[in-house]
């Protein structure tokens, strides 16, 4: 009944209950918006990072904690192909990748692109669960020969010789030496750096170092176990193997780096769970003075109907029916505000994903969340000028003008 | 049994440190069915009489039974509870709620009525309109139901606020300066109406006013001075409101246009 009441009297002031609205409707667009644009971010991220594989571990060379000048002689902060070799030996290693860049210019006929040589073992297709689409990949007699083979990418290979062309057994020149091209790999879309992943070329990293570049050193290993649950115990194994060889004193710290893909995760998470609670900092400080608004009306409100609210004591209101009557009018603002504001959050946030491209994802329990809050804010605000009105005197408020 | 009993009703307020007596004494007692004028000077102490009469306030000594039941001690919630059930109020200043039809005004004290007070049954929406209807129609204003009160004039405003009072059948009636805010016209046809309704339905009113000629149309006259009643008398040239706007002149067209040709200003009837 009291509820009826309510929707009568917001309805009387239709413009002003709007206006007040509109401070909360903000609050909550903003924050749904910003939480909508930072779990899309998040969610982006674990995609890619996640699409490379769950089961994969990266060596890197190089301590993460090293800090200030380090390195004392005769310690080796290189990894080398002997490391790799080391690393098959490991139980709950599958498959093991040495992995060699470069960046160089790759020609075909009239055509050039510039673009990324990445040296690899045979096993990388396995460890990255990336078919080829034309041909085949590279086998381990390329990788003793150091045989001049190259897998493309997709992208570079529709740069080179035009789209869902098969250039197997065509001839590119990288660095003026001719590469025979052996396949093309799948389409990977953008990887955990978002660069793609389709602008490469790939070649027996033994080919890298021996013809390409002349490297001694390998930039990094990558290793798959069988499932992503031997993830510790491979990391505890590389981790040991590794100083074993690098003859590293116990006690010292490691002169590599182990990352699994729950790492990087990790560490992109922490980077966008910043800038989305810096964000929703601000959101919600735009909610709380959406509230205030709504206090500020409700007392105007109060003030103004003062005679209202005598009349409703005179003709059997109790207070507790006041009370509730000018709180659920603030509830029901704050609350109305916070359904619309979702509404215009959601809207902006689909907008972002298709004008701007931004990855956006409404989470459910922002939505839950929004609710909650905009309606304690309209009870919390709601409350003093409710008791206000409440505590009034029937005969004063009746003669209020 | 007396509507309104009261046994040396007294009242003090303190404003600082100065007590005031608005009422020193006060003994009365109202039969059902009458028509009872109050009238006195201003700080005559009537409007406090009408204020504790109506439950609005509690003495601060003495004793009223409203019905037979004391009131005078209650709590806040219950006189509310009380003034719901068992009193109408018509006020100088109509008091309508802005932007609510008529029907929607009357129904109003409905809103607030509690299971098993008062002299009718809890009512459903549709019972609750039937009702509102039924004391438009006894003030003459069933056409207008649909109104806003802008939409009226100031004697209809006042007609809708009687139907209010009158929606839950009140014990009594209790108009406090009806009539202030009316031209001479329009106060003959208000007071026709309190006449009217003590007349064919027994319905005891109790007048406030400080015009004299306004208390004449009641059956008794109380005149309060200083806090005490010095004077209560039966009326002995009543005047009869029906007579007198019979007599005077045709209205001149006033701006309310007549029913037929105004919209209705919103869905009322739901």
């Amino acid at each position: 009944m009291t509820i009826r009441i309510a929707f009568k009297a917001l309805g009387r002031n239709k413009l002003r209950t709007m206006l007040t609205m509109l401070g909360i409707i903000i609050g909550v667009a903003a924050v749904i918006a910003v939480v909508a644009m930072g779990t899309g971010a998040q969610a982006q991220i674990e995609e890619q990072i996640k699409s490379a594989g769950t089961n994969l571990i990266t060596i890197f060379p190089g301590s993460v904690n090293q800090g200030g000048v380090r390195g004392g002689m005769g310690t080796n902060t290189r990894l080398t192909p002997e490391d790799a070799d080391a690393l098959r030996q490991l139980p709950e290693v599958e498959f093991v990748s040495e992995m060699v860049q470069t960046r160089t210019q790759v020609i075909y006929g009239n055509q050039n692109w510039n673009t990324s040589i990445q040296g690899t073992s045979i096993d990388l297709p396995s460890i990255r669960s990336w078919p080829v689409k034309y041909g085949a990949f590279f086998g381990s007699d390329d990788i003793r020969g150091a045989t001049k083979v190259a897998v493309l990418g997709v992208n570079v290979a529709n740069n080179l010789f035009g789209e869902d062309v098969d250039p197997t057994d065509q001839q590119i020149r990288v660095r003026n030496q001719i590469f025979r091209v052996l396949g093309v790999m799948t389409s990977k879309g953008a990887g955990a750096g978002g660069m793609s992943q389709d602008d490469q070329v790939f070649v027996p990293y033994t080919t890298v170092m021996k013809k390409l570049t002349g490297m001694q050193f390998i930039n990094n290993i990558i290793v798959s176990t069988r499932n992503a649950d031997d993830i510790p115990a491979a990391s505890t194994s590389i981790a040991s193997t590794l100083r074993a060889r690098h003859e590293i004193p116990e006690g010292d710290p490691d002169d590599f780096t182990i990352q699994t893909q729950e790492d990087l995760i990790a560490a992109r998470t922490q980077q966008t769970q910043t800038l989305t609670s810096l964000l929703t900092g601000i959101a919600i400080v735009s909610l709380v003075v959406g509230g205030i608004g709504i206090m500020n009306i409700m007392l105007v409100s109060v003030t103004e109907r003062t005679r209202e609210i005598g009349l409703r004591l005179a003709i059997g209101a109790r207070g507790a029916d006041v009370l509730l009557q000018f709180l659920i009018e603030a509830v029901v603002i704050s609350a109305a505000g916070g359904v619309v504001g979702i509404g215009l959050g959601w809207s902006v946030s689909e907008g972002l994903r298709y004008y701007q491209n931004l990855p956006t994802l409404v989470p459910l329990n922002s939505v839950i969340i929004s609710v909650a809050v905009s309606a304690f804010v309209g009870i919390f605000f709601g409350f003093y000028p409710a008791r206000k009105a409440a505590g009034l005197d029937p005969i004063e408020a009746l003669r209020f003008e | 049994m007396p509507v309104i009993e009261v046994k040396n009703l007294t009242k003090v307020y303190t404003v600082g440190e100065i007590k005031v007596h608005a009422l020193r004494g006060v003994s009365l007692s109202v039969e059902p069915g009458e028509f009872v004028a109050v009238t006195g000077p201003s700080g005559s102490g009537k409007s406090t009489f009408m204020h504790i009469a109506g439950c609005l306030d509690r003495p601060s000594s003495g004793e009223y039974f409203l019905d037979g039941k004391d009131v005078s001690k209650l709590s806040k919630d219950s006189l509310a509870d009380v003034r719901n059930s068992k009193i109408g109020f018509v006020f100088q200043g109509f008091n309508l709620l802005s932007r609510t039809t008529a029907l929607d005004n009357v129904e109003l004290p409905l809103l607030y009525m509690r299971k098993g007070q008062g002299n009718l049954p809890k009512l459903r929406a549709k019972q609750r309109h039937e009702r509102a209807m039924k004391v438009l129609e006894q003030v003459n204003l069933g056409s207008r139901y649909h109104h806003f009160p802008n939409q009226l004039s100031g004697g209809q405003q006042q007609r809708v606020a009687i139907a209010r009072a009158l929606i839950n059948s009140p014990s009594i009636l209790l108009a406090d300066e009806p009539t202030g805010n009316l031209d001479t016209r329009t106060s003959i046809e208000v007071m026709g109406i309190f006449q009217q309704l003590n007349r064919e339905q027994g319905i005891t009113v109790m007048l406030i006013t400080h015009e004299m000629d306004i208390a004449e149309y009641g059956t008794r006259l109380i005149r309060f001075r200083d806090g005490r009643v010095v004077a209560d008398q039966k009326v002995v040239h009543r005047r009869n409101a029906d007579e007198e706007l019979a007599a005077l002149p045709p209205p001149e067209p006033d701006q309310i246009p007549p029913p037929e040709e105004t919209k209705p200003a919103a869905a009322a009837a739901h």
